[in-house]
C-alpha cells in the first residue's frame, strides 16, 4: 500500500470523497428511489421506422387490469403541452435559418424512428402497465426508411418532414470555396481523402430511469431522472407543462450513473411522465431497461467527410477543404446540427496553421434516433479528419509524420482560426516530444521485428489533437460557512463520475486555508441549486464552478474581514487575511471564530446581515469564443495477426495539456476512459440500423460491442501543463481529450502495420472482419494488376 | 400465486413472499431493500449485479430468487466491517480511484474479490480477461485492473485468498 499524502491542496492525487458510499452499496441512484403508492409507466414504441399514423386505439389497453391511464400525443395537443424546439440559430449562406422541428413528447402525424415513443400506459403494477401496452392498436401505413446521412442526401429518397424535402435541416457553409480554389490552384500537392465517422451509443452504465412524483396538494411536480444539471430540467418541463413556472418544478438526483454528454437532454420519455404524473396527481416511475435505452438515447457521431489539404513544396498548409455529411437523425434536437459547426468547428483544423478554410456542412434527417452530444461533441470527428489526413499527407509528401506535424503547428499564439476562436496557448511540439519519447517510438523497428518473427504484423500510431472545452460562458456557485466551521459548497453543476467534491474542496481548501475535511459539497437538487446554476457538460465545472468558488470565497473574505475587524477592535482595511486566519493591530481570529461570530447577531457590527454566505455568478471573460484549448498528443502500439484480423492493443501513451492539473489521479481516470471511448469507437463499437427496415440491429450488449478491460492495454498519462489565460485557475478541461486522440492514433496504428500488405484505408471500427476484409481485397488488387 | 423464499443474506436469515418467477436481484433489490446490487441491462453482459452465492460470484439477473431457497449470499452491502472499515479489495479500489459514476462498482468489487480467491496470483493480464463480464463505462479500466492487483496482495496478506468459503471473502 502506498503512502498517503497528508495534503489536500490543488494538484494533490486526493483520493475521493465520495467513494465510501458508492463502495459500500449506499449510492442512491433512480431506480433506487420509490415513492409511496407510486404507479408504473410502461411506452409503447413505434415497431416501424417511419410510417404515418393512421389510429391509435387503446380501449382495450384501458381495460386492461390494473390500468390507471393511457395517453397519446392527441392527449397531450388537447391538453396544450408544449413542443420542444431547439436555440439553435444557425444560418445558410444566403441567409436561410435552420430548419427546426417541433417535437411534441408523443407524435400524431407520424413516427420517425423505430422505438419512438407513441402512447404510454399507466399501471398499478410494472407487469401490468407492460401488459397492457401490448393490447394498444397500432394503426399506421408504412413508409420507405432512410437511415444513412449519404441516403438522405440522394434523390428521390424518403422524407422525413413535408415541409423540407431535401432532408437537409442546415447547410452551413463557413464562406464560398473561392478562396480555397485559388490556393489549391496554386498548391505542389492536394492530398484527399473520404472518411466515415461511425455511429456510436454513449451506454452510461444506468440505464435510463425517470420518476415523477406531482403533489396535488401543492401543486408541486418532483422529477427523479439521472442528469447532468437539475436546472436546466426544471426549467424545460417548466415551460412545456407549468406555463414557465420553474417553482412548480423540483429535480433531484442523488447518484448518476455516467452521463457523457446524453443525460444533459430533455428526453420525450421525460416528459411524457411528468405530463402523466400532472394528469394523474400521483408519483409515476419508469425504468428504461438496456434495451429500451439503446434505442432512445441520443447517439453520438456519425459523420462522413470529404476532405482535402493543399500543400506547399515544403509541406506547409496552404487551405483546408472539408465537406460533411453529419446524420442528425429524425428531430432537430438541442445540440445535434451544431456538433459539427460550433462543437468540432472550434478546432477544426487540429493543432495546425490552417490559413485559408471551405468548410460545408449538411445536416441530414434520416429515420434514426437523432445523434447528439457525446463526449466530445464534434471534437473528436474533426481531430479525426485532420489527423488521418496528416498521416496520408506524410506519406504523398514524403516527409516524415512528425516533421509534418511540427511545420504545421500552430506556435504563435493568440491564436485565431478561421472558425473565428482564439486558442490562447499551447505547445504542441512538446506534447508531442513527450509522448514520443515515453512510447519509445526510437525503438519501434526493432520491436515490429520481434512481431515479424512470430508471424504478427505491429503498428504505431500517432495523434495530435486540439479540444475547446467550456460550454456555456457562465456558472453561479454558492458557498456558505456554518457556525461550527463546516463550509458548504452549493451548486447546480452536477457531478456523476468525475469527483467533485473533491475537487472542489481542495480549490476551496488551498483559497481559504480551511481543512479539506470540513467542506462538503450540496448538488443534485434543485431546491439548494442557485439560480442561473448550468450543469455539468463541456468539459466545464472545473474551470467554471472553480472560478466561481474562488469568487465566491474572495466575497467571503471581504465580510469576514468586516466581521473580524469588529472582533478585533480595527478598522476594516486593517484586516489581513491568510491561510484561515483574520490578523490586524497585533491581534487575530481564525476562520472558524470569524465563522461563529457571523451566526451571533451580537457580535457583529451593526448593520451586517447575520451568517457568511456568498453565492457569485461568474462569467467568462470572452464569453463563447474564450474557450480552454486543451490538447496533446497520443500515441497507440498495437500487434495485428494477419490471419484473422484481429488487432492486440499493446501501449499507449497519452502526454495531455489539460492545463493546471487540480487533482491527477481523477484527471488520469478522465483520461483513461476517454481513450476507452475512443479505442471502443476505432475497435468494436458500431450503430448500425438496416438500411431496407429501419430498425436497429445493434440493440444490445449482445450486439453493440462495448469496449471490455482485455481489449485495451495500460494506458500511461502524463502532462505538459500549460495554464490556460482564460481563467485564473489555469485549467483547460480535461473530460473530452481522450476521445479526441485515441481514434485517430489507433487507426494510423492499425494502417502502420498492415502497410507491408498494401492497404492503405480503413474506416472504423477496426473489427477483425473489417480488417481481414481489407487485407483480401488488396491481395486481391494486387493480383489483377 | 406468490411463495416464501428464505436465505441468507450477508450473515443475516431473510425471507420474503414473492412470485415464482422473482429474479435473485429483484429479491435483492425490491424485497430487501439491498439496492447496492444494481441492473445495468437485459441480456447477462454487464456485470453491475454481481454477487456471491455460496462463496461463487455470479450475475444475480441469471438466477430465480426460489433456487437460492436456505443458501448463502453476499452481496455488497455486507462486505466492509460492521463498524464501517472497508473491505481491502473496496479500499484497493478507492486507494486506485477504481471508480468514477459507481454503477458498475459493486459488481467490480465483487468480482474482483472472486479473482482473488481463485487467482490469487493473478497478473495484469489476467485481470483483464477475468472482467470479461463486466463492462464499466467511465474508467477505461485501467485503475479498477490496478486496484485489483493490489486488492489482490491486501487480500493475500490477509490469509483472504485461494478459499471457497462466503465468511472468508
Amino acid at each position: 500500500m502506498e503512502a498517503f499524502t497528508e495534503k489536500f491542496g490543488i494538484g494533490q492525487p486526493v483520493r475521493r470523497k465520495e467513494d465510501q458510499r458508492l463502495l459500500t452499496g449506499g449510492g442512491v441512484y433512480t431506480d433506487d428511489i420509490n415513492i409511496e403508492g407510486q404507479a408504473y409507466l410502461a411506452f409503447l414504441r413505434a415497431p416501424y421506422a417511419h410510417a404515418r399514423i393512421n389510429h391509435i386505439d387503446t380501449t382495450a389497453a384501458a381495460a386492461a387490469p390494473g390500468v390507471l391511464a393511457v395517453f397519446t400525443g392527441r392527449d397531450l395537443e388537447a391538453d396544450g403541452v408544449g413542443r420542444v424546439e431547439t436555440d439553435i440559430n444557425l444560418k445558410e449562406l444566403d441567409g436561410t435559418p435552420i430548419f427546426k422541428t417541433q417535437r411534441l413528447a408523443l407524435p400524431t402525424d407520424k413516427v420517425r424512428f423505430a422505438g419512438e415513443p407513441v402512447a404510454v400506459v399507466v399501471a398499478v403494477t410494472a407487469f401490468q402497465a407492460a401488459d397492457a401496452v401490448e393490447r394498444i392498436v397500432f394503426d399506421v401505413e408504412q413508409l420507405p426508411a432512410v437511415v444513412t446521412a449519404r441516403a438522405a442526401a440522394a434523390q428521390g429518397a424518403a422524407i422525413l418532414h413535408d415541409e423540407l424535402p431535401d432532408n437537409c435541416a442546415l447547410h452551413w457553409q463557413n464562406d464560398t470555396p473561392d478562396a480555397y480554389d485559388s490556393v489549391a490552384a496554386k498548391a505542389h500537392k492536394i492530398v484527399s481523402i473520404a472518411l466515415t465517422n461511425n455511429r456510436v451509443v454513449p451506454v452510461p452504465m444506468e440505464p435510463k430511469c425517470c420518476i415523477a412524483d406531482m403533489n396535488p396538494g401543492t401543486g408541486r411536480l418532483t422529477i427523479y431522472a439521472p442528469f447532468q444539471g437539475g436546472r436546466r430540467i426544471q426549467g424545460a418541463i417548466a415551460d412545456l407543462l407549468f406555463d414557465g413556472d420553474g417553482e412548480k418544478v423540483r429535480h433531484v438526483s442523488d447518484n448518476t450513473g455516467g452521463g457523457f454528454g446524453t443525460r444533459s437532454k430533455i428526453y420525450p420519455e421525460i416528459i411524457a411522465i411528468c405530463y402523466a404524473a400532472k394528469k394523474l396527481g400521483r408519483a409515476v416511475k419508469w425504468l428504461g431497461d438496456r434495451s429500451e435505452t439503446f434505442v432512445s438515447d441520443l447517439h453520438g457521431r456519425d459523420q462522413v467527410n470529404d476532405a482535402q489539404l493543399a500543400f506547399d513544396a515544403d509541406g506547409k498548409i496552404l487551405g483546408y477543404r472539408l465537406e460533411t455529411l453529419v446524420n442528425i437523425g429524425a428531430w432537430v434536437t438541442e445540440n445535434g446540427a451544431r456538433l459539427a459547426i460550433d462543437g468540432g468547428g472550434r478546432i477544426l483544423g487540429g493543432c495546425y496553421d490552417i490559413p485559408v478554410l471551405y468548410y460545408s456542412c449538411r445536416n441530414m434527417m434520416t429515420n434514426t434516433v437523432s445523434t447528439d452530444t457525446y463526449r466530445g461533441a464534434g471534437r473528436p470527428e474533426a481531430n479525426y479528419i485532420v489527423e488521418r489526413l496528416m498521416e496520408k499527407a506524410a506519406h504523398e509528401l514524403g516527409i516524415d509524420p512528425h516533421e509534418l506535424r511540427r511545420r504545421n503547428f500552430i506556435k504563435t499564439f493568440p491564436y485565431t482560426t478561421q472558425m473565428g476562436m482564439n486558442v490562447d496557448c499551447g505547445d504542441f511540439a512538446a506534447c508531442m516530444d513527450m509522448a514520443l519519447s515515453t512510447s519509445d517510438w526510437a525503438g519501434f523497428g526493432a520491436r515490429a521485428s520481434r512481431s515479424q518473427a512470430r508471424g504478427k504484423l505491429r503498428g504505431i500510431g500517432l495523434a495530435s489533437f486540439l479540444e475547446g472545452a467550456g460550454g456555456r460562458p457562465e456558472e453561479v456557485m454558492r458557498v456558505r460557512f456554518e457556525k461550527d466551521g463546516a463550509v458548504n459548497i452549493i451548486c447546480g453543476t452536477f457531478s456523476h463520475g468525475q469527483g467533485h467534491a473533491t475537487v472542489y474542496s481542495q480549490i476551496l481548501s488551498e483559497k481559504m486555508g480551511v481543512p479539506y475535511h470540513s467542506i462538503n459539497l450540496i448538488q443534485g437538487d434543485t431546491d439548494t441549486a442557485p439560480a442561473g446554476a448550468s450543469g455539468t457538460y463541456g468539459s466545464r465545472s472545473s474551470q467554471m464552478g472553480g472560478m466561481a468558488i474562488l469568487r465566491a470565497c474572495d466575497m467571503i473574505i471581504e465580510k469576514g474581514k468586516i466581521i473580524a475587524g469588529h472582533l478585533l477592535q480595527a478598522e476594516t482595511a486593517e484586516v489581513a487575511f491568510e491561510a484561515a486566519t483574520f490578523s490586524a493591530r497585533g491581534g487575530s481570529v481564525t476562520m472558524v471564530d470569524v465563522a461563529k461570530a457571523a451566526h451571533d447577531p451580537r457580535r457583529l457590527p451593526d448593520g451586517l446581515e447575520p451568517g457568511l454566505d456568498e453565492t457569485y455568478l461568474y462569467k467568462r471573460d470572452g464569453g463563447r469564443d474564450d474557450q480552454s484549448f486543451p490538447n496533446g498528443c497520443h500515441i497507440c502500439e498495437i500487434e495485428l495477426d494477419p490471419e484473422t484480423g484481429a488487432v492486440e492493443m499493446l501501449a499507449y501513451s497519452a502526454a495531455d495539456d489539460c492545463g493546471t492539473v487540480l487533482n491527477p489521479l481523477i484527471v488520469h481516470g478522465q483520461v483513461h476512459g476517454g481513450v476507452a471511448q475512443g479505442i471502443g469507437q476505432a475497435l468494436c463499437e458500431h450503430t448500425v440500423y438496416d438500411e431496407e427496415t429501419g430498425q436497429l440491429l445493434t440493440g444490445s450488449f449482445m450486439d453493440y460491442g462495448m469496449p471490455r478491460a482485455q481489449h485495451l492495454s495500460h494506458m500511461t498519462a502524463e502532462f505538459n501543463p500549460i495554464p490556460s489565460t482564460n481563467n485564473e485557475l489555469g485549467v483547460k478541461g480535461a473530460g473530452e481529450a481522450g476521445c479526441c486522440g485515441a481514434p485517430a492514433a489507433f487507426v494510423n496504428a492499425v494502417l502502420d502495420a498492415l502497410k507491408p500488405l498494401g492497404v492503405s484505408h480503413l474506416d472504423m471500427p477496426l473489427t477483425p472482419n473489417n480488417i481481414w476484409r481489407a487485407i483480401h481485397g488488396a491481395k486481391a488488387e494486387g493480383e489483377n494488376s | 400465486m406468490s411463495i416464501e423464499v428464505s436465505m441468507n443474506v450477508n450473515g443475516k436469515p431473510v425471507s420474503a413472499e414473492v412470485e415464482p418467477r422473482t429474479l435473485l436481484v429483484q429479491y435483492l433489490r425490491e424485497h430487501l431493500g439491498l439496492t447496492g446490487t444494481h441492473v445495468g441491462c437485459d441480456t447477462s453482459q454487464c456485470g453491475c449485479c454481481n454477487i456471491h452465492l455460496n462463496g461463487e460470484s455470479i450475475k444475480s439477473c441469471t438466477i430465480f430468487a426460489i433456487q437460492c431457497e436456505g443458501q448463502d449470499v453476499l452481496t455488497i452491502e455486507g462486505l466492509a466491517d460492521e463498524d464501517g472499515t472497508l473491505h481491502p479489495m473496496q479500499q484497493a479500489f478507492w486507494e486506485h480511484h477504481g471508480l468514477q459514476c459507481g454503477f458498475c462498482t459493486p459488481g467490480m468489487v465483487m468480482v474482483a474479490c472472486d479473482i482473488a480467491r481463485r487467482l490469487p496470483d493473478a497478473d495484469e493480464k489476467t485481470i483483464r480477461q477475468e472482467l470479461e463480464g463486466n463492462i464499466c463505462r467511465c474508467t477505461g479500466y485501467q485503475h479498477i485492473v490496478e486496484a485489483i492487483e493490489s486488492g489482490i496482495k491486501a487480500m493475500n496478506a490477509k490469509g483472504q485468498v485461494g478459499q471457497g468459503r462466503a465468511e472468508n471473502v
